[in-house]
């Protein structure tokens, strides 16, 4: 298991290293943007990754209010938090790109709006993890994952559907992007994919020796009470 | 502002994030780690 951990922040360091100079050197200019258009090999990844570590959120709720599985509940947990922490990423890169580009930090437009609700929605899940006391507080968690998780296609397929200021998808069909640059695209991407598995294993252990402790803790209070 | 330096301050967020967010776990994993310690004793 340690093993496993060490091989992995190897691997995941590597491919952060080769990702960066993939993205800051090797991949080529933009004509329009120039230099500042490689803040896409960070901002569509990070992006991509909280849509996924969303998915495994909404699907281990799901797991776990059909099974009430203890893992599955520390997962969501685990998957919704570092979630949260790739969806900041969008959130600051995106007004940084925005700025020289449109000439404005932030608009209003629909893509925007719904990822600011999207990370909200699920700050709002993590606080109600950290504040609420009541027991029921993993099933109402749960069901407020699976709601949030319908914003994550509205999301993704507001830029299809509608007409916004933001970009329009550039890779799949009606892409134009640069296959050069969807190259290092993809390793950047396959790089935070690594970097999310990494502070989710983290985070899950965290959690599960946290419950183990509070758990040991309700032992020892309950021991000193019968004495 | 110079574009390349919306660059850089793009990619120094990230890091940051990323790196204040490892740092917190690591800091969380050790104490609770020393909980469990204390609480094996």
């Amino acid at each position: 298991m340690k093993r496993g951990f060490t091989i992995l922040a190897i691997v995941t360091a590597l491919l952060l290293c080769f990702a960066l100079y993939e993205a800051l050197i090797a991949a080529p200019t933009e004509q329009t943007m120039g230099n500042v258009q490689r803040i896409f090999y960070y901002h569509v990844p990070s992006a991509w990754t909280a849509f996924v570590l969303f998915l495994i959120n909404f699907v281990s709720s799901i797991v776990y209010l059909a099974r009430r599985n203890v893992k599955a509940d520390i997962l969501a947990l685990t998957s919704a938090e570092v979630g949260v922490v790739f969806c900041t990423v969008v959130l600051i890169t995106g007004p940084i790109w925005a700025r020289p580009v449109w000439g404005i930090w932030w608009t209003w437009d629909l893509r925007l709006t719904l990822t600011l609700v999207l990370w909200l929605i699920y700050v709002s899940y993590l606080i109600l993890r950290r504040f609420s006391t009541s027991g029921k507080t993993p099933v109402i968690a749960a069901v407020l994952a699976v709601f949030g998780a319908l914003d994550v296609p509205l999301v993704y397929f507001s830029i299809w559907f509608f007409r916004t200021q933001h970009p329009s998808p550039v890779i799949g069909d009606g892409g134009s992007l640069d296959p050069r640059m969807a190259h290092v695209l993809l390793i950047n991407w396959a790089a935070f994919l690594c970097l999310a598995w990494l502070l989710c294993w983290t985070r899950y252990r965290l959690e599960f020796l946290k419950r183990e402790v509070e758990e040991a803790q309700a032992l020892e209070s309950l021991m000193e009470t019968s004495r | 502002m110079n574009s390349m330096h919306y660059l850089y301050a793009a990619y120094i967020a990230t890091w940051v994030i990323h790196g204040s967010y490892l740092v917190i776990l690591m800091r969380k994993y050790s104490r609770v780690r020393k909980e469990m310690a204390t609480l094996k004793k």
